[in-house]
């Protein structure tokens, strides 16, 4: 991951007000406890990568917070907006928080850039040209502008990532939440995928990355969160977290991941 | 992107191996490759030389085509004995085309059917078939112009003769009970399958016992229900007439169907269709119709059709409460005493026009899910 250190994480801007925040969040799938007693305040501007073994509830965690999964005890806060069985916030929640999928979760049957101008068209009664030239921008911020009118079908795994990121971007959201955008693709494409993400981190984009890349968490978060069995075990930033685990799971973890 | 530019040429494309090429090549490969497959050849040459000569020479060689003299002259009319003994006698399909194809409506008043036909004509080919950047003109043209002009064409009332559906039959029949069917069914068909998905207990509920129960009967009771429990429900001496109370139950029974494959499609949609709008703030309806149902209903493609081509052939049943629908006009001619014995002819030109007409729709289906593929695998 040499080509995208450029510069450390202490270069960011963290601001002080919240973004999002999490405090007491609980979760079951029927008699499965999935989060425990999550608390997390995410800061605007943050890089927060969460990290964790499969089945620690990072990408239930992260889900939650624009309501892909319900929570049902607890709260949760984004921008100052509280999620709760009124459709009203959640929409308001949705249209602010962008989300990349492992699995990209393109629309097959439109064309790259319908994808990207759909949700600015009919969320934000956006007008159909300003939407495209929002999209025509964001296509050449992930630097694909010259497949805007391919389906994603015929694209690779890495340009459609970077499509997936160009959509969530069109909707100018306040954070961006990715969940495993790397898990799915070939070795050879991670690389341009990480590229936009770190990009997109030094605009000063809010961010919350579930992912196992650990040069990414070196390089742009100022706080690793480590999670496992639905709790958050520790947090710290990045050169601690990696270099002065506290706790033996995360050590465990680490040595699990570093060393295969 | 910082790529590394060192190139590595690959070796040269070599073209594929040539098969071995000439008729004789071809048939020693696919029909004469093994004694099992020779075998196999013999008997289906054999079955086709035993079916296919006689039956071209039924339908085509040995059927009679043309009238006789006196009947051409005008000193009688035609009637079976005029047709040879060993083919089909189309002369019977010439002299009661026009019932065939009308019914009873009034022989002045016809051209009125024919410029409805027209207009669905033009108003199919444009919804399917025309122009793209028509499409949205077309589909208001089939879907609102066309079914309240082709109304009152056929009806009449304002300035035209009244022709009361009782005089409907024939083709025209057919094609009003298939196309009112078809039409409806989908737009039905789709609330019904959304509805059974729903997570709204009493939306649920009502939908699968609207899709259980029609779909639990046969079409035959459906029809025969609508026909006498329709007029219970309404205020008495309300009366509504047959054609419309088997329009009623048609579409329901085919509706219910439809619920179900197009329920089938949408279960065929990746969850992360659904996620991947939710996300980006689309609300359910949004959802619905702009990612969702243009994947379904295009993976559905062969069984809505499929449907269709099933409730085409069974808008035939309708005879069973008194319609006269083209199948039951054909039926009804050969009745005739003069025709007695020109059934199996009947039989076969009604065999051959729904075989066209079912076709053309398999056809055009295979198009469009070639027209609709966006190269994305599944």
């Amino acid at each position: 991951m040499s080509a995208v250190q450029s510069k450390t994480a202490s270069q960011f801007e963290v601001g002080t007000d919240v973004m999002v925040e999490l405090s007491g969040v609980n979760k079951w799938y029927g008699q499965f406890h999935v989060l425990k007693d999550i608390n997390l305040t995410v800061y605007r501007g943050e890089r927060i990568v969460v990290c964790g073994p499969s089945g620690s509830g990072k990408s239930t965690m992260i889900r939650c917070i624009n309501r892909l999964e319900e929570h049902q005890r607890g709260k949760i806060v984004v921008d100052g907006v509280e999620l709760s069985h009124d459709l009203k916030n959640i929409d308001r929640v949705r249209r602010e928080v962008g989300m990349v999928f492992q699995h990209f979760n393109l629309f097959p049957h439109l064309t790259v850039l319908e994808n990207l101008t759909l949700a600015p068209i009919w969320v934000r009664k956006m007008p159909k040209k300003e939407a495209e030239e929002v999209a025509t921008h964001y296509l050449e911020r992930v630097k694909i502008p010259e497949q805007a009118h391919k389906y994603p079908g015929q694209l690779s795994g890495g340009q459609q990532q970077r499509v997936a990121i160009a959509r969530s971007l069109c909707m100018n959201p306040k954070v961006m939440l990715f969940d495993e955008p790397t898990s799915a693709l070939d070795p050879e494409m991670i690389k341009e995928v990480l590229e936009v993400m770190v990009e997109l981190a030094r605009s000063g984009m809010t961010m919350l990355c579930v992912t196992h890349e650990m040069g990414f968490a070196r390089t742009v978060a100022n706080r690793v969160i480590f999670m496992d069995f639905g709790e958050i075990i520790e947090q710290n930033t990045p050169e601690e977290f990696f270099n002065n685990p506290k706790s033996d799971r995360t050590k465990l973890f680490l040595s699990q991941i570093l060393h295969h | 992107m910082t790529e590394e530019t060192v190139t590595v040429a690959p070796k040269p494309d070599l073209p594929p191996p040539s098969a071995a090429t000439g008729p004789v090549a071809w048939l020693k490969e696919n029909l004469f490759s093994s004694p099992l497959n020779i075998a196999l050849t013999i008997i289906s040459l054999l079955l086709l030389y035993l079916i296919v000569p006689p039956l071209l020479n039924w339908i085509i060689v040995g059927a009679t085509w043309v009238f006789p003299t006196e009947v051409i002259i005008g000193d009688r009319s035609p009637r079976y004995a005029d047709c040879g003994p060993d083919g089909a006698c189309w002369l019977f399909v010439r002299t009661r085309i026009e019932q065939f194809i009308f019914g009873f409506y009034p022989e002045t008043e016809r051209w009125r059917v024919i410029l409805s036909f027209i207009l669905g004509a033009v108003g199919i080919y444009g919804l399917l078939g025309g122009p793209e950047r028509f499409r949205r003109q077309a589909a208001i043209g089939f879907f609102v112009v066309f079914p309240i002009l082709s109304f009152w064409l056929l009806r009449g009332g304002l300035g035209l003769l009244p022709v009361p559906t009782s005089q409907w039959g024939g083709f025209m029949l057919t094609l009003v009970i298939a196309l009112v069917g078809i039409v409806l069914s989908l737009p039905f068909g789709i609330l019904l399958a959304l509805g059974r998905r729903s997570n709204l207990p009493i939306v649920h509920l009502l939908c699968v016992i609207f899709i259980e129960f029609v779909r639990g009967v046969p079409l035959i009771t459906v029809i025969f229900m609508a026909n006498i429990m329709l007029p219970l429900f309404l205020p008495p001496g309300y009366d509504v007439n047959v054609l419309l109370r088997v329009l009623v139950g048609t579409t329901a029974f085919v509706s219910a169907y439809m619920a179900e494959v197009v329920r089938g499609g949408l279960q065929a949609i990746p969850k992360g269709q659904f996620e991947g709008a939710m996300a980006l703030g689309l609300g359910y309806w949004q959802m619905m119709r702009l990612i969702i149902l243009p994947q379904a209903l295009r993976v559905s493609i062969p069984s809505i059709v499929n449907t269709f081509i099933g409730f085409f052939k069974d808008t035939t049943l309708v005879s069973m409460v008194g319609l006269y629908d083209f199948l039951n006009m054909v039926k009804a001619g050969s009745k005739d005493a003069n025709w007695i014995g020109a059934d199996l002819t009947g039989y076969t030109f009604c065999a051959i026009v729904y075989w066209v007409c079912c076709f053309s729709m398999s056809r055009y289906s295979m198009h469009l899910e070639r027209k609709l593929h966006t190269g994305h695998k599944r």
